[in-house]
């Protein structure tokens, strides 16, 4: 039974991804005076880019036609474990929250990899930043997890996030929020947002993700974007898992408020977008840093308690 | 008794920031100093009396010493302090050393800042409560800060930013061991904790072992750094060399025992819980490495007023060696904290003349002392010989009571460091004062020519007799109170 | 209470990591200002059934000095000396956190080899411990002397915060002393600042280099 409902979730959560997306564009069209595309707009542009032929440049190899699926292979499994609204996911060991941030890792690599393998400078010059950043932001979210991990007494996500309201306590409060803190810069830093990356823009040198896929078409293009929505996803499951700790029982409820929790997620990084003005690139890395720190007082506030 | 001692000189200092005329101010300062000075003798003869009860303030005998000395030090300062600041036009002055123009500070507020220093540190020997202890040693930095800025230029400016940062922070964390200390007090069953000298060091204080050690080491760094032991000696050659020369007398004779007396008291509640080894153990290797480090900046130093200041490094750290051997050390220390605040002031006002004869702190460009100015010249190798610790001055006793301690408790090692660092220190000194007493002036243009003063020779003529004869004779009176201090910190 | 006097304490550890990573000088000042709000408040939550007199005045005395008069004092001395408003550190920002964030494991471990007898919260010593690294991390790597006196400020108080945990009636003397110096402290340290920029026309103390061996 538990299989079954854990396989349900893992298809609504693949179908669910793109919709992210297109609340966060309408979010932003809302703040400015727009009327924005619809929310189901990443849906057609997926449709549309999968029934378009893929363009080759000639100096790519193989290595480049190879990347996106990859990439899409491994975001793909890494959203079949995290958990849905306090149930378990459907891939689930101990210490499985590590594979997770190496399978967002492998992304990364697939990404830059083909981005390289174009010979582009400009392209190049964004799989450098990315990686720089990468390098700061994954420590942060290791961290974080260990916190959690800590907290928990557990390093499987679906354990973690199923029972967490039993582990925490009013002590654990402050450690917990920090630990937000720092998962919610990882996701923006991840997920290519304002204020570090905006994710509009192809034109500025000062770009990082969106660079990187400048010379996708077709059905790989279509896969680079399905695969950022579900990274979106995972990413922000386990914020949300955190955020949303207590589940009422009823799998039905607890499922709608994971979802609900989701959509506030994406409105919320909408409104962050709108607000707020990229950051210059060299403070990305400070406020990277200032988030280690965040995770770093976390970890030992929880390490403190035991 | 304790309060006037305190209160008198407080608030002559207030007074004497409102006094608008010189003469009046200065007939003020002459007042406060003989009065304080009765009072002193006074209490000395009145006698110590035992860290007993809930008092604040009281003089035991090591807080009976160092007000002596105070008292003593403040007085030859007045004296030479007066002629001086009668010589001191209100006008600008040339810098001897870029030739700028400065501006020197108000004479009022000199006066008061040195009335309020002297109550500072006053207060410092009478306190019997640790927080009292920190907050008079911390006032002392506070009160003195504007006198090293006297002469407004930005030399003595750059001096005086050191001085108040690094002391401060060096003070804070003697606050800092305060609170520990206070914890360390405060006993597992609820009872409260009192920073009260008497209620530490007594039979039914228990003190936390873990904390108190950590409490110790805070103290001992912080108000070594005060004292101007290495490597927190930052500050001292800057303010001292760069002070009008009687503060420096006073920073260097009076001030940096009063540092000394709260790691004392520090070591004395170490000693009463047991934990005497740990904090001698500490002081000798910090008494060590301050004479090391003086003895290598003496030697080749061009100005002899850093060099004097890096003396006083070095004989800050034979005290605390002398505390840390512990025995005979012990009382040898708090002998050496006699002779050398005396010896030190003596040789900082001589040193006052000398700048003010020649108009250069430089040794190379001092030739011909003994011809320019005599007596100046005179003392300035008397001191040498008692700041060396040579015989027949006071020095050489208390030197050798602190090295026959070392060698009689089997410290081979550390007496031969000793000696290798008195000896450096000696050859360092000696080198360049004889060159600056001996020789012929050549025809250098002098600022300032005819007979001595009176006012600038006599109170360092007093001072250079009083090592003498505690060289040849230690009054039975002097002894007792000295034995009496040694007791405290495990002495015999 | 316990729950609240960790709260504080974290709150203090914030801001002083936000202390290390922050460029403009105004908004360290108003940083440092918070910060005696929150030692002010702790002061009460410490002791939260003895409200007597006695912590109410420690408490007003250090929120009106550390909050009031601190701030004003080194406003009017950033105003007066016309000194430019970015920090302009020797050590980066990034690194500065890092290293704020690096002693704090660094603060828990010494905290975990001095235990307090009968601690209102296990966090007070490591916190404490930390303010008094961040301050004093923050005296060496700041340039200009108004930071290094903010950098004194929060050393002193982290000592403040241990201060607190051992409030006793009979030393009000004592503690109200320790506030009178620090404030105649800052007081001195401002009136030097000025006279600084005055004779230099700047305020950089790594320029302050005349006097050396």
């Amino acid at each position: 039974m538990q299989a079954v409902v854990s396989i349900i979730h893992w298809l609504v959560a693949l179908a669910l991804a793109p919709l992210l997306l297109g609340i966060i564009g309408r979010t932003k069209a809302f703040f400015a005076g727009r009327t924005g595309s619809p929310f189901l707009q990443p849906y057609h542009d997926l449709r549309k880019l999968l029934g378009k032929g893929a363009v080759y440049s000639h100096t790519t190899t193989w290595v480049f036609r190879a990347a996106p699926m990859v990439g899409l292979g491994a975001v793909f499994v890494a959203s079949g474990m995290v958990p849905f609204g306090g149930s378990p996911a459907v891939i689930e060991f101990p210490a499985d929250l590590i594979l997770v941030v190496y399978l967002l890792g492998l992304l990364r690599f697939a990404t830059v990899l083909g981005a390289l393998d174009t010979g582009s400078s400009f392209e190049g010059m964004g799989a450098s930043r990315e990686v720089q950043f990468s390098a700061l932001a994954e420590p942060v979210l290791l961290l974080a997890l260990a916190t959690l991990g800590r907290q928990t007494g557990s390093y499987s996500l679906s354990t973690i996030f199923v029972d967490i309201a039993e582990h925490l306590s009013i002590h654990a409060g402050p450690a917990m929020l920090m630990g937000a803190v720092a998962l919610l810069v990882v996701f923006l830093v991840e997920n290519a947002r304002i204020p570090v990356d905006d994710p509009n823009t192809h034109l500025e040198l000062t770009m990082i993700h969106e660079v990187m896929v400048l010379d996708y078409s077709g059905p790989d293009f279509a896969f680079v974007l399905y695969g950022a929505a579900l990274k979106l996803w995972v990413l922000g499951a386990l914020l949300v898992g955190l955020v949303i700790p207590v589940h009422v029982g009823i799998r039905l409820i607890d499922s709608l408020l994971f979802v609900l929790g989701m959509f506030a997620l994406a409105f919320l990084v909408g409104v962050i977008e709108s607000c707020m003005a990229r950051l210059r690139l060299l403070r990305v890395p400070q406020m990277l840093i200032a988030a280690g720190a965040f995770a770093i007082f976390a970890l030992v506030l929880v390490l403190r308690q035991t | 008794m304790s309060l006037a001692l305190f209160l008198c000189p407080l608030l002559a200092g207030v007074a004497a920031f409102f006094i608008r005329a010189d003469i009046p101010r200065r007939v003020l300062l002459a007042l406060s100093a003989t009065a304080h000075l009765i009072m002193t003798v006074a209490a000395w003869i009145i006698g110590p009396s035992p860290a007993v009860g809930e008092h604040l303030l009281g003089l035991d005998a090591c807080g009976l010493l160092f007000l002596m000395i105070t008292s003593v030090l403040f007085m030859a300062a007045t004296i030479y302090g007066i002629g001086y600041l009668a010589r001191e036009k209100p006008v600008h002055h040339r810098d001897f050393e870029e030739g700028e123009l400065f501006a020197n500070a108000p004479e009022a507020r000199f006066t008061g800042c040195l009335l309020l220093f002297l109550s500072t540190m006053t207060l410092v020997a009478l306190s019997r409560h640790f927080g009292l202890l920190w907050v008079a040693i911390e006032a002392t930095t506070l009160a003195s800060a504007p006198l090293i800025y006297f002469h407004r230029h930005h030399r003595s400016l750059e001096a005086t930013w050191k001085y108040l940062l690094i002391c401060s922070v060096g003070i804070a964390l003697a606050l800092l061991g305060n609170f520990f200390l206070a914890i360390a007090a405060t006993d597992a069953h609820g009872g409260g904790a009192s920073l009260l000298l008497s209620s530490l060091i007594g039979p039914e204080a228990h003190l936390n072992g873990v904390w108190l050690k950590a409490a110790f080491i805070l103290l001992l760094v912080g108000y070594g750094t005060k004292m101007g032991l290495a490597p927190m000696h930052t500050w001292l050659p800057d303010a001292h060399s760069e002070a009008p020369s009687v503060i420096s007398a006073l920073l260097s004779g009076a001030l940096l025992n009063c540092a000394f007396l709260g790691i004392l008291r520090a070591q004395q509640v170490c000693v009463a819980a047991g934990l005497g080894g740990f904090g001698r153990e500490l002081l000798v290797a910090f008494g060590l490495l301050s004479m090391a480090l003086a003895a290598v900046f003496i030697i080749g130093q061009a100005d002899y007023k850093r060099m004097l200041a890096y003396s006083s490094i070095e004989h800050v750290g034979i005290l605390a060696l002398g505390v840390g051997l512990g025995g005979a050390g012990a009382f040898g220390s708090m002998l050496h904290a006699v002779n050398h605040s005396l010896t030190k002031a003596m040789l900082f006002l001589v040193a006052g003349n000398i700048l003010a004869a020649y108009g250069t702190k430089s040794v190379g460009d001092i030739r011909g002392l003994t011809r320019v100015a005599p007596i100046s010249g005179v003392l300035w190798l008397a001191g040498l010989l008692a700041i060396t610790g040579s015989p027949p001055f006071g020095t050489f006793v208390s030197e050798l009571t602190i090295l026959k301690a070392a060698l009689d408790g089997g410290h081979g090692l550390v007496a031969f460091l000793y000696l290798f660092a008195l000896a450096a220190v000696f050859i360092g000194m000696a080198t360049s004062f004889l060159g600056m007493a001996y020789g012929s002036p050549g025809n250098r243009e002098l600022p300032q020519t005819g007979p001595e003063r009176w006012s600038a020779v006599l109170p360092s003529i007093g001072l250079g007799l009083l090592v003498l004869i505690l060289g040849l004779y230690l009054p039975g009176g002097l002894r007792a109170t000295l034995l009496s201090a040694a007791a405290g910190m495990g002495g015999f | 209470m316990a729950a609240w006097v960790e709260t504080l304490l974290i709150l203090l550890t914030l801001t002083n990591l936000t202390l290390v990573a922050m460029s403009r000088l105004g908004a360290c000042i108003r940083t440092v200002a918070l910060q005696g709000i929150v030692l002010g408040l702790l002061t009460i939550c410490v002791h939260p059934h003895t409200p007597s007199l006695y912590v109410l005045l420690l408490a007003g005395g250090s929120i009106g000095l550390k909050s009031v008069v601190f701030p004003l004092l080194l406003g009017r001395a950033m105003r007066d000396t016309h000194i430019r408003h970015e920090i302009e550190p020797f050590v980066g920002y990034g690194v500065s956190i890092l290293v704020a964030a690096l002693a704090l494991p660094v603060s828990f471990w010494l905290g975990s080899r001095l235990p307090l007898p009968r601690p209102a919260s296990t966090l007070i010593v490591p916190l404490a411990f930390h303010a008094i690294l961040t301050g004093l991390f923050l005296i060496v790597s700041r340039r200009k002397a108004i930071t290094q006196v903010l950098g004194y400020l929060v050393l002193e108080n982290g000592i403040y915060t241990f201060g607190i945990c051992l409030v006793q009636e009979s030393t009000l003397l004592v503690e109200l002393g320790v506030l009178l110096d620090i404030f105649v402290a800052v007081f001195v340290m401002g009136i030097t600042i000025f006279h600084i920029n005055q004779e230099f026309n700047h305020i950089d103390t790594d320029r302050l280099s005349a006097l050396r061996d």
